[in-house]
């Protein structure tokens, strides 16, 4: 699966995609490729605050539960709702229809310690 | 060749409630010597059901059968080597329930007045001196009845220490290798986790710590040896660090098998910690236990264990619940004392130095299997392992193998698999526990069984990917399990059945 460019990319295998002022967050192909078939996501609801290195919520596959990790801070503004129902959607999709929360940016400056599609696939490789 | 499979008993049991025929009893009562009551009358008729739907209707000695022949689906530490890592499933000796059995400890009850219970009281007592003495650390509390519940009595006493310091702090440390149980006790006592990477070895990085440990730590908790079974030499580096920033230091004691007789961590530096008795002191671990997570603590600790506190009055025992400092009780009466008898069992036949050879029995075992398995699986980390060592399915992964499915196969061959996935830190961990209760023998079945499914792995893997295949139950759907689990049996309606 690509990594699309458009994305920034966390060494915890988070990514963001920007719109305006608001971040959309998901974990990477890489990330449910590690944890297997996911049987359940663990998100927080609107109007949550997220901070930037913090945990937000949890994936839970056959064999682990990890902990997701917020590539940026700000507010909740809206929860994937499909994931409650079909956590699978996780493994097919994940840079896509799987994504997990919308936040709207407190420091939109944070944006620029994340990593490249290019960065990432490298540190995934190296891994 | 294979001199060990195994032969499960693949007959069809259908579920109690399917086994039901209306009006059959397993019971027989005498009639009544005492006018009878109207229960609607007395309890009020909405408190009064005539029925209960689907509930099971069933002879004695189709009981009997149900649930013996539901045993023979199982497997057991009685039957052979339980090899699951970080859960030290030992031998429970049969003299520990022969004592826990004595009339006076089985039938003796917690309102029982104090010169009713002296020898109950002296049994805590011992065990209390006995586990302090092991751990190097001042008291001992035996109420937490497990882990988990251990390590919580014990964040609580660091919380109320720092507390009566002026300032009950923000953090806790907990290392990447660490069980899942530490972040959580971490969060319930309110405070947050941060975690700590491991080095190249395994260990803790003392670089890292430094950097992270502020004044907003209250703690550290460390499991020594860690999961990946491997002891931390910087432990008292890592002490003195904590303690120079007036942090504690928690050690999860889970793999306390590995240091009992050898390594007292009080003398390292610990303030305090848990043993699991149910693991490093024997006593059962299948079915529940129930278990035992006894906490010590070092002098600093000792006001704020829970009440009441046992204490000796004269030539008596009596319990002390004047103790203005304790967090208080963390359970009912005091402990699982049943099972605290087990365990002191366990302490005084074996003596000090018998404890200590079963620690260098349950090392020379799980330095024997990693010698043996070496060959034919990649290790994770080269340090020297203690008591369990933990491999990666790397090799196996190039086949399309991963641990689990190796697990599975390991039932064919009549072994309960080693623990999967766990640690984290190993990319599909392999985690083997053989314990000090092994022969030579049964760890030579065992490794033969291994290297047998890793050469299955390179010439037939779907063999592996399939298995089990002698069990009655071949292998099962984990991940709909998990998804859409079915939890209860229901009965049978009309709209089921036309459903269907």
């Amino acid at each position: 699966m690509s990594y699309p460019e458009n994305f920034k990319y966390t060494k915890e295998h988070e990514w963001v995609k920007v719109e305006g002022d608001s971040g959309i967050i998901g974990i990477t192909d890489h990330a449910q490729e590690e944890l297997g078939d996911i049987v359940f996501v663990d998100l927080p609801k609107s109007g949550a605050k997220v901070r930037k290195g913090e945990t937000f919520g949890s994936v839970e596959s056959v064999k682990a539960v990890s902990d997701i990790y917020s590539p940026v801070s700000g507010e909740v503004t809206a929860v994937n709702e499909l994931l409650s129902t079909s956590p699978e959607k996780l493994n097919e999709d994940p840079h896509g229809a799987a994504w997990l929360i919308k936040v709207k940016l407190s420091d939109s400056g944070e944006l620029n310690g994340l990593l490249s599609a290019a960065d990432y696939q490298s540190y995934i490789g190296a891994e | 060749m294979i001199k060990k499979v195994s032969s499960h008993i693949v007959q069809n049991e259908p579920l109690v409630f399917e086994l039901s025929s209306p009006g059959k009893r397993g019971y027989q009562l005498p009639d009544l010597d005492v006018p009878p009551v109207d229960a609607a009358q007395a309890l009020g008729a909405e408190n009064v059901r005539s029925e209960i739907e689907g509930f099971p209707e069933i002879s004695e000695i189709e009981t009997i059968r149900h649930f013996t022949r539901l045993s023979t689906w199982n497997y057991a530490i009685d039957l052979g080597l339980y090899p699951l890592g970080s859960c030290t499933m030992k031998y429970n000796p049969r003299v520990n329930e022969l004592v826990a059995r004595t009339e006076g400890l089985a039938w003796a009850h917690p309102y029982q007045p104090e010169e009713f219970s002296q020898g109950c009281m002296e049994i805590i007592a011992a065990l209390e001196k006995a586990l302090a003495e092991i751990t190097g650390l001042d008291a001992v509390t035996l109420q937490p009845a497990a882990g988990a519940h251990g390590e919580f009595t014990g964040i609580l006493m660091i919380r109320a220490l720092l507390e009566t310091r002026g300032n009950p702090r923000k953090k806790i440390l907990v290392p990447d290798s660490a069980h899942g149980t530490n972040p959580a006790t971490a969060m319930m006592v309110g405070y947050t986790v941060e975690n700590i990477k491991s080095n190249n070895r395994g260990m803790v990085d003392l670089e890292v710590l430094s950097r992270v440990t502020t004044d907003d730590v209250a703690a550290f908790m460390i499991t020594n040896p860690n999961t990946v079974g491997v002891f931390e030499e910087n432990i008292r580096k890592i002490c003195a660090i904590m303690h120079e920033k007036g942090a504690l230091v928690y050690m999860d004691g889970a793999n306390m098998n590995a240091l009992v007789g050898i390594v007292r961590p009080g003398e390292l530096g610990i303030d305090v910690m848990h043993l699991n008795l149910h693991k490093t002191f024997s006593t059962p671990h299948g079915g529940g236990g129930p278990g035992s997570g006894a906490v010590a603590v070092a002098k600093v600790l000792t006001p704020f264990l829970p009440s009441p506190r046992l204490e000796r009055d004269g030539d008596r025992w009596t319990w002390n619940f004047d103790l203005p400092d304790s967090i208080g009780r963390v359970r009912a009466y005091y402990g699982n004392f049943g099972v605290l008898v087990r365990a002191l069992a366990y302490i005084m036949a074996h003596g000090g130095n018998g404890l200590r050879q079963a620690t260098l029995d349950a090392l020379l075992n799980a330095n024997y299997i990693r010698a043996l398995l070496e060959p034919s699986y990649d290790l994770a980390y080269r340090a020297p392992s203690m008591h369990e060592c933990v491999f990666s399915d790397d090799r196996q992964a190039k086949k399309g193998v991963r641990t689990g499915d190796i697990a599975k196969r390991l039932i064919d061959y009549g072994f309960h698999p080693y623990t999967v996935s766990f640690p984290l830190i190993v990319r599909g961990a392999l985690m083997i526990e053989p314990t000090e209760t092994e022969s030579k023998r049964e760890l030579d079945l065992f490794a033969d069984a291994m290297i047998s499914i890793a050469k299955e792995v390179e010439e037939n893997p779907e063999l592996v990917l399939k298995a089990p295949h002698s069990t009655l139950i071949r292998r099962v759907d984990e991940v709909t399990a998990a998804r859409r689990p079915i939890v209860r049996w229901k009965p049978q309606t009309k709209a089921s059945q036309a459903a269907d």
